[in-house]
């Protein structure tokens, strides 16, 4: 009846995981009744869950996103704690097998359920609103993406709970992570929960590569996008184009592991080296699926605060577009130990330098935005003079790494977990940063507090550096990733400064929570009356803050590069608007629960499947089919917003931007 | 305006068509397609993984039976000419929903239909047969990833049919509408790129295969 399910799920002697578990279950139900409470439910599921509102499930991606990083952190702390405390003859707090859990779901967490959720969050919110449009390609099923991410990311965690999660580290390599030397349920939580979450991410990259080259303003030619819609839509190629090998990769392991397949197994012909080509087929892309939409936000901040348009527009586009082709030939790099030979070895050693090429191309493009600029150091340049300096070094060992010889000394050391955490934290992290700082008055309507911001800046950078640098110095001792136990005690000083350096970053984390509920303590001395704090350059700053549903009243006309700065510079100089256009009354697509109640059948679906429950695997797949036939069958497929409340809310913002124009008319 | 450019909701106005999208959003019926093309193209290669796997794996019998002794080409004829006339049929039903003719588009999705399960069928007593002799997907690496490559086809055209059920039940309660058209279009796109696939297994899984 209940498959592989029994008592003995719970870890009822497992102290830490029970522990744990036991407070989020109790804190989510403590929330929950005091969102009933306060009678914020209905208000929830109409402008949140069932909202196909872009701004609306961008934000909800990203309240995902920092969840899970909350999550992956404390399994970061608690590895950095046992491995400055299982030195010499003392074995720490965490046995084995529970370590093994902790730094395979960190990895799985960080990259899947925080750095995706994070980028895609700010793609949601940011690129309709830069091109001028009312929403996504497809809004409902932008919906139904974030809540199938949601369902991976709550059976990862259910994973804590009942039963136990992968040992095998973050990619779950055969023959490890085969049936017969992993035969609990942790790998398949894994790879349940990444094929769930995956799907929702390729339905995502459909969705923005249709909105980027189909649906923008009037005028709005390919050459006159903001770089961060180009580097999304780059993004999302990429995801078009990899994804699908990692759903086929976790398919052929779930197929040796559930239906005793040959794919990677010892015995029967199998071959593992086909799952690390594949594998990393998908991976390495991966990491630029992340990284190009970091490089899109540093360059609107760079722009943005330096005061001057982005230094090599075409360049930047260029470089974007060739490290989205060239990150398809470099996968081979992370196992030139595995026996390709050195021709093989040469060849991706060779491609993988060259990245560093178009990459560099984009660090000088930064640095000549700010050169001769007017810069303002406001949280957003501080994070990305952070990212600059960190990323050049992350880089640089990257190079070192790409070439062989070097990689088969510190191949799987903790040289390369420095490296990428490297370019990781100081690249993706450091955006996400900046653009949460940047964005946030766009989405609530007032600013973040500076000065926590700049105290939250540098728990990063110095708890980064702190936390990673003595890992190089490991890695070249020849310290291996991944150790429980560490018997050289000459290591210790090193490892107990990274643990200092961890904690700093918890800090730096507290102070984000503690600067969010300061914020919004005292966001009437911080609101955006204007929708354009920052003097910004793109069309997101031409509307309100928040913008109304519909962004637009009317679809902007684009005419030229830095839609928003050309007719802001006009407005200024003539201290006068454009003439007030003609309004129309406005359709927009419908809310729907489509997307949650899917999600929920989907999860009943991966958990029954986890768990070898077959009726209600096939329970919830029959429920999930019959929400999407019973959504199909709907006859209203969009609402209208009346033309009376159009012209109403556009004469307001007319109204405050002709005040802004005179106050800045009056003080030059 | 066009009436379809009218019924857009995230725009208003809607373009010229130019396909670019400079002139502004570009309208529904032009975003549902490419929309589902770039799933299609998602799909292709999640497709060109499993051939990969088949490639790299297709000597891996570990003393089983080789594709020489397993294919049989006469069989697979009959499921090819099954599954390519489906195509024209559904080629078929799409001009017929064209022209807003009920009995004839119902009755050309009904025929692909049919076709799509002659295939299917065919392809499971190809599979009962193996599995009957010993040649199961357990057996060895090249028949896990033979049964995988062709199971994953045969399992889209099982969704193909599910889809071409409920597509014939909503044309049937809300006629040729312009959504209905689109979801017509998009189905007819998938069924087309079944066939394609199925061309490319054809030739490296069987024609190849049986190659003296």
């Amino acid at each position: 009846m209940f498959g592989k399910l029994s008592w003995d799920a719970i870890p009822f002697h497992d102290p830490i995981p029970l522990f744990t578990s036991l407070v989020v279950i109790l804190a989510l139900a403590a929330l929950a009744i005091w969102v009933w409470r306060k009678g914020w439910w209905p208000y929830l599921w109409h402008q949140y869950i069932t909202s196909t509102d872009h701004k609306k499930i961008g934000i909800m991606y990203i309240v995902l996103g920092l969840l899970m990083l909350v999550r992956g952190f404390s399994d970061a702390i608690m590895m950095r704690l046992q491995q400055s405390m299982a030195i010499g003859a003392s074995q720490g707090y965490l046995p084995p097998e529970h370590y093994n859990q902790i730094f395979s779901a960190h990895g799985t967490i960080m990259i899947f359920f925080v750095a995706m959720p994070l980028v895609i969050g700010f793609m949601n919110f940011v690129v309709p609103l830069q091109l001028g449009v009312r929403d996504v390609a497809f809004p409902t099923m932008n919906n139904v993406s974030f809540w199938l991410t949601a369902s991976g990311a709550l059976l990862i965690n259910v994973s804590l709970f009942v039963g136990e999660f992968a040992r095998t580290g973050w990619l779950a390599y055969p023959p490890l992570s085969e049936l017969r030397f992993s035969p609990g349920v942790g790998v398949d939580y894994y790879l349940v929960a990444l094929q769930i979450s995956g799907v929702g991410t390729i339905l995502t990259a459909v969705n923005f590569v249709t909105t980027i080259l189909k649906i923008r303003a009037p005028g709005m030619s390919y050459m006159r996008m903001p770089v961060f819609c180009w580097t999304s839509l780059a993004s999302n190629l990429l995801i078009l184009a990899a994804f699908p090998v990692l759903t086929v990769t976790l398919g052929l392991l779930m197929l040796d592991r559930y239906l005793g397949f040959h794919f990677f197994t010892n015995d029967g012909g199998g071959n593992s080296m086909l799952y690390m080509n594949l594998i990393w087929v998908w991976g390495h892309p991966e990491v630029y699926i992340l990284i190009l939409p970091a490089f899109g936000i540093y360059s609107e901040v760079a722009a943005t605060f330096s005061g001057k348009p982005l230094f090599g527009y075409r360049s930047m586009v260029f470089a974007t577009l060739a490290i989205c082709i060239i990150s398809f030939c470099v996968w081979l790099h992370h196992f030139f130990t595995m026996g390709a030979g050195a021709d093989v070895n040469a060849v991706f050693g060779i491609a993988s330098m060259i990245i560093a090429i178009p990459t560099g191309v984009k660090i000088f493009n930064w640095l000549f935005t700010m050169y001769g600029g007017r810069v303002r150091f406001s949280v957003p340049m501080h994070y990305l003079i952070g990212f600059m300096l960190t990323f050049v070094i992350g880089g640089l060992t990257g190079v070192l790494l790409a070439i062989p010889p070097v990689d088969f000394v510190v191949h799987n050391t903790l040289f390369l977990i420095a490296h990428f955490h490297q370019v990781i934290i100081g690249g993706v992290v450091f955006a996400i940063m900046a653009g949460y700082t940047y964005w946030f008055p766009k989405a609530f309507g007032f600013t973040l507090d500076e000065r926590l911001g700049k105290a939250v800046f540098w728990c990063w950078f110095i708890g980064f550096h702190l936390a990673f640098m003595p890992l190089y110095v490991l890695g070249f001792w020849g310290g291996t990733r991944r150790l429980q136990h560490i018997s050289d005690p000459s290591w210790a000083p090193w490892l107990h400064v990274a643990l200092l350096g961890a904690v700093i970053i918890g800090v730096g984390i507290v102070l984000t929570v503690v600067q969010l509920l300061y914020s919004i303590r005292t966001r009437d001395q911080r609101r955006d009356v204007t929708g354009d704090p920052w003097d910004g350059r793109t069309l997101e700053w031409l509307t309100l803050s928040p913008p109304p549903h519909y962004n637009f009243a009317v679809l902007p006309d684009v005419h030229g590069e830095e839609a928003y700065w050309t007719r802001k510079q006009t407005a200024i100089k003539q201290v006068a608007l454009i003439e007030e256009p003609d309004y129309q009354p406005i359709e927009m697509p419908v809310d729907t629960p489509t997307g949650v109640i899917c999600a929920f059948f989907t999860s009943l679906c991966g958990f029954a499947v986890i768990w070898h429950i077959w009726w209600l695997a096939i329970l919830g797949l029959i429920g999930a089919f019959a929400v999407l036939v019973w959504y199909a069958w709907r006859d209203e497929h969009e609402h209208l917003i009346p033309v009376g409340e159009v012209r109403k809310n556009a004469r307001e913002r007319r109204r405050i931007r002709m005040e802004h124009l005179h106050e800045l008319s009056q003080s030059t | 305006m066009t009436n379809e450019a009218a019924t857009i909701g995230l725009t208003h106005g809607g373009s010229e068509d130019t396909g670019l999208g400079h002139r502004g959003p570009e309208s529904k019926s032009i975003v549902v397609p490419y929309g589902f093309w770039l799933f299609v193209l998602s799909d292709m290669v999640l497709f060109s993984a499993l051939f990969a796997t088949y490639a790299t794996l297709v000597l891996a019998t570990d003393g089983g039976p080789t594709t020489n002794q397993l294919f049989d080409r006469n069989l697979v004829a009959i499921e090819t000419i099954a599954l390519l006339v489906s195509s024209f049929t559904c080629g078929l039903a799409i001009i017929a929903a064209r022209r807003s003719n009920m009995v004839w588009a119902q009755a050309w999705l009904l025929v692909t239909g049919l076709l799509g399960a002659v295939f299917l069928s065919i392809e499971l007593y190809e599979f009962a047969i193996m599995i009957g002799e010993g040649a199961g997907p357990q057996r060895s690496a090249f028949l896990s990833s033979f049964f995988t490559l062709v199971g994953c086809h045969g399992a889209h055209v099982t969704a193909g049919l599910l889809w071409i059920g409920t597509m014939m039940a909503q044309v049937w309660a809300k006629g040729f509408q312009p959504h209905i058209m689109r979801r017509l279009l998009c189905l007819s796109v998938f069924w087309h790129a079944l066939d394609i696939i199925w061309v490319a297994i054809f030739t490296i899984v069987y024609l190849i295969g049986t190659l003296p």
